[in-house]
């Protein structure tokens, strides 16, 4: 969502034109009755021009073109783009977003099954490929929802208009008197009824209604959406059925591994291959281009081993002989590099809001409470790492690949390999877990450039290593928090410094001042009730690409904010959780920009998507209220909150620690209350909010990437420790807040909260504050309960 | 040099580099993609299979040293107790991606196999090598219990 948000690069469409689109691939066709992709002829929803039996009819864009459903909100509506219905009723929804665990097969058809009052075991779902007539097809900063939450409804209203029409024009009543109910039409005069199978080719001939003459369901008239819909993917998932990146089979196809520069920017020297090419199965090397700033989606350089199977491409490259040369990036040291950091948090910085004079305030403090948070580098390490396809047939690419985002993947390859967008065929796979990670193509560059440099179909494969060593990685960063009490232990003045290095860095060679789009998550939006606050930025330069990952800056931010606020808490001698609710204060809408701030509201508006401090207090509240907040608890036990906005969603968390005398440390249970306004499915918020906590304690508990001499130092699952079975919370409550507002994000909210929320469990539990991260490290068993504050 | 691996109750010819892991010649050579590589070096059970009824790392067990082993993959794991663990994974809608799932349900599956009356103890030392970076941990221990109940 940053790129966009930053204005950095443009946006997706403008390297591609209109193209016309080749058949979805099979991977990408789910039916509840099984697979069905010869299942009938498509009759409405799609020209039938040179449309065979069983053959997938393709997009009339023309059509499109001219619907008079292209300018609803959320983008084109137009039923054809969404919904074909075949001969034998099989209802094809289209999914434009990448499947990577958030059910997005399942939420984006129960919106259109349920408008188009499709009988849902009807439906099937058809992957969209990468064309900018779907619209935004960036599944990135949880928005496939939101984004396509009212667009969808009227493509399934509209269509359920054609149909109420043709089948009023086939018994010769008024369509008032007609309507649509599991993929039939009923007459209401006489009870007759017809099936959508048989209506479709009368409703294709029917031009598309207009938004005002389309009747969107009240609530209460809905089916599927809010309902806890079975997921349509996990039937498959079960049988160990293969539609990942990893799994993309191709005649001739040959696979690759791909030695790469340690450091960002180093280059390739001498490469010695001869023992690389006698390992059994090896065909050949391919030298890559050295990567030159920006970093981009670009490949990174280094050196492709070719071979007849995933093993030996491996073997291959470990016998391979390259001297790397050093870049730009050679000295890079984490550990001086935080000292470095922490020195700027210290001095002033550049404003990013302010309300009334805090440097005044706490230059007259008596006393002033200051506190140094830290947060390191983190890796996406999704469980399928990256993989891509290409094949290149006379002058034309087709790629498979687990991408987040086939658009920006197809104008990336446009763009460095110069070929047309019209010449290049984007297939997004299932994606085995994404997090950020694969909104970035570069892993499809590198198999398209070694695509064409041998002529065949490669498969590229990420092993652990290559993911964990060359990600786009989550920022490193320091916070700085100065605040004072007055006599009753108000807050008067809050003070936060932020310094990382941006990911405007990745696309703007030599950027180091933090975008107002990153200050956004979780600084400059500070919903805080104190009358001097200010928000600054200090810079930092980057030397590993920078990129988003599941909730951005919010992590960081989160981290010190949540953290500082029971720091405030504990200071004036008063319960978190009460301090917590004071410092949000009463009801009231904030707006950042009305201080100074830049603040895009996750490209909300404002007045749709208001920074309500009501709905962050009440998640606050039931958070706590679920935890059984201010019970007496035993020894060793302690109970952290933590509350924030982000994507705008409301979560608050509480979670309970246990830190037994040799600081061995377990989580009996994690209460979480979520407002995310109007929910599609309430299975997939849930898994979304667990998810997204768990991931935000793993990080928190294990997770640090660092570097020596520019190269990052963790490698696989032993030092990049990732959170397992029996760490887990053994218990984990999830209220969703009954809401009509419009919906908002759910796959990034969950994690904010988690990292603060441990932080002042421990706290509570131990008196000891952890204020950099990670708590535990790659190897740490226990927590160090010798002194009472660390750093 | 080709040798016989019996696969799912099936004699599967493969003529692999010696040394290749199991891993490889199911998803490269026989094109079983359900077996699933997530790490290469034993850490996060993506690739679990069954050889001869117990669960073993695919990304580091050399093909060749298999041959006259029962190996059973996610594509044919079968029986009641896989049965009633892919009913509660159903039921509950356990997987997220679903990447680590095909190595989880063949966990899973091994320890009911042993005990099916399990608790948070047998399932945590059971399932501990089983990453899942969804997290989808607490509905997995859940639809363990949930499918030993109906064993
Ligand atoms: S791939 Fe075998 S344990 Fe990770
Ligand atoms: S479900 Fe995604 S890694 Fe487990």
């Amino acid at each position: 969502m940053l790129i966009r948000d930053l204005g950095i690069i443009p946006a997706d469409d403008s390297l591609a034109s209109a193209a016309p689109t080749a058949p979805p691939i099979e991977i990408g066709n789910f039916s509840r009755r099984g697979f069905m992709a010869t299942s009938g002829i498509l009759v409405i929803g799609l020209s039938l021009a040179g449309c065979a039996p069983g053959e997938e009819a393709r997009l009339d864009d023309a059509a499109v073109a001219e619907s008079p459903l292209t300018g609803v909100k959320g983008g084109d509506a137009t039923p054809a783009l969404w919904i074909s219905i075949t001969d034998t009723g099989i209802v094809k929804v289209t999914c434009h977003r990448s499947e990577m665990g958030q059910q997005v097969w399942t939420s984006m058809a129960q919106i259109v099954a349920d408008e188009l009052e499709a009988d849902w075991d009807d439906v099937e779902i058809v992957q969209a490929l990468g064309h900018p007539k779907y619209g935004d097809q960036n599944t990135d900063g949880s928005r496939s929802v939101r984004f396509n939450f009212h667009r969808l409804r009227v493509a399934g209203a509209a269509m359920r208009t054609m149909l109420e029409q043709a089948a009023a024009e086939r018994w010769d009543v008024y369509p008032a008197q007609c309507k649509a109910q599991q993929s039939r039409v009923i007459n209401t005069v006489n009870n007759d009824s017809l099936a959508f199978a048989d209506l479709a080719e009368g409703a294709s001939k029917l031009a598309v209604p207009a938004e005002t003459d389309i009747r969107l369901k009240a609530r209460d008239e809905w089916r599927y959406i809010g309902k806890p819909i079975a997921s349509v993917t996990v039937p498959r998932i079960v049988k160990g059925d293969g539609a990942y990146g990893m799994d993309v089979e191709r005649p001739g196809m040959v696979y690759a591994v791909v030695a790469r520069p340690p450091q960002v920017f180093g280059k390739t020297g001498v490469v010695n291959d001869v023992a690389t090419l006698a390992v059994p199965g090896v065909l050949r090397t391919v030298r890559l281009p050295n990567a030159m700033p920006p970093a981009a989606f670009n490949s990174l350089g280094g050196v492709a081993v070719v071979a007849s199977d995933t093993w030996a491409a491996i073997q291959g490259r470990n016998a391979l002989d390259v001297e790397w040369l050093d870049g730009p990036n050679a000295d890079h040291d984490s550990d001086v590099y935080r000292a470095a950091m922490e020195d700027t948090a210290r001095q002033p910085g550049k404003v990013q809001r302010n309300r009334g004079d805090a440097i005044a305030a706490l230059a007259s403090a008596e006393q002033t409470l200051v506190a140094e948070y830290y947060a390191p580098h983190l890796a996406h390490a999704p469980m399928e790492p990256p993989s891509a396809t290409a094949e290149w047939k006379d002058g034309k690419l087709e790629c498979w690949a687990c991408v987040q985002d086939p658009q920006t993947t197809r104008s990336t390859l446009a763009a460095v390999l110069s070929v047309e967008a019209d010449d290049i065929t984007v297939h997004a796979t299932w994606l085995g877990g994404a997090f950020g990670r694969k909104s970035k193509p570069d892993f499809v560059v590198e198999a398209a450039r070694i695509s064409r440099e041998i002529g065949k179909p490669v498969k590229v494969i990420w092993t652990r290593e290559d993911d964990l060593q060359h990600d786009y990685y989550h920022s490193v960063s320091a916070q700085r928090f100065e605040g004072v009490l007055d006599e009753n232990g108000k807050c008067t003045a809050y003070l936060h410094r932020s310094v990382f290095p941006t990911i405007s860095s990745t696309f703007v060679p030599g950027a180091d001042n933090p975008s107002a789009g990153e200050m956004g998550l979780g600084a400059t939006d500070t919903p805080f009730d104190v009358p001097n606050l200010r928000i600054e930025s200090g810079k930092a330069p980057a030397h590993l690409r920078i990129g988003w990952l599941r909730s951005v800056s919010n992590i960081y931010h989160v981290f010190g904010v949540q953290s500082f606020a029971a720091e405030l808490a504990h200071a004036a001698g008063r319960d978190q959780k009460d301090y917590l609710l004071d410092l949000i204060g009463g009801p009231r809408l904030i707006d950042p920009n009305a201080e100074g701030a830049d603040y895009d509201n996750y490209g909300g508006d404002l007045e749709e998507y208001p920074i309500d401090t009501a709905r962050l207090a009440q998640v606050t509240k039931r958070a706590a209220a679920m935890a059984n907040w201010g019970r007496v608890l035993p020894d060793g036990h302690g109970l952290g909150i933590a509350v924030h906005r982000s994507f705008l969603s409301y979560v608050a968390t509480a979670i309970e620690v246990v830190v037994d005398a040799e600081g061995n440390l377990t989580i009996p249970g994690v209460w979480l209350a979520v407002d995310a306004g109007t929910v599609v499915n309430p299975k997939h918020v849930k898994a979304q909010m667990e998810g997204g906590t768990l991931y935000g304690l793993s990080n928190a508990l294990y997770g640090e990437i660092s570097a020596k001499k520019g190269a990052v130092v963790q490698s696989n699952f032993p030092n990049w420790r990732v959170m397992r079975m029996a760490e887990a919370p053994r218990s984990f409550e999830v209220e969703i807040v009954e809401s009509t507002a419009s919906p908002a994000g759910v796959g990034e909210p969950g994690t904010p909260p988690a990292a603060p929320a441990l932080a002042n469990a421990i706290f509570a539990a131990t008196g000891k504050r952890y204020r950099s991260l990670p708590i535990l490290g790659p190897n740490g068993r226990r927590l160090s309960l010798d002194d009472s504050q660390d750093s | 040099m080709a040798i016989t691996l019996k696969i799912n109750g099936q004699d599967r010819q493969v003529d692999a580099a010696e040394g290749t892991p199991l891993l490889w010649v199911l998803r490269d050579h026989l094109k079983m993609n359900g077996t699933r590589f997530g790490c290469g070096v034993a850490q996060c059970g993506a690739c679990t299979v069954h050889v001869d009824g117990l669960p073993v790392r695919a990304c580091i067990t050399p093909h060749d040293a298999l041959e006259g082993a029962e190996i059973t993959t996610i594509e044919g794991k079968q029986g009641a107790v896989a049965d009633a663990v892919r009913a509660a994974w159903v039921a509950s809608d356990v997987p997220q991606c679903g990447y680590c799932q095909s190595g989880q349900i063949m966990a899973a599956v091994a320890l009911l196999e042993e005990n099916t009356d399990p608790s948070d103890e047998d399932i945590d030392t059971a399932m501990s090598g089983n990453i899942c970076r969804c997290a989808t941990y607490m509905s997995i221990r859940r639809a363990i219990k949930d499918a030993a109940q109906t064993l």
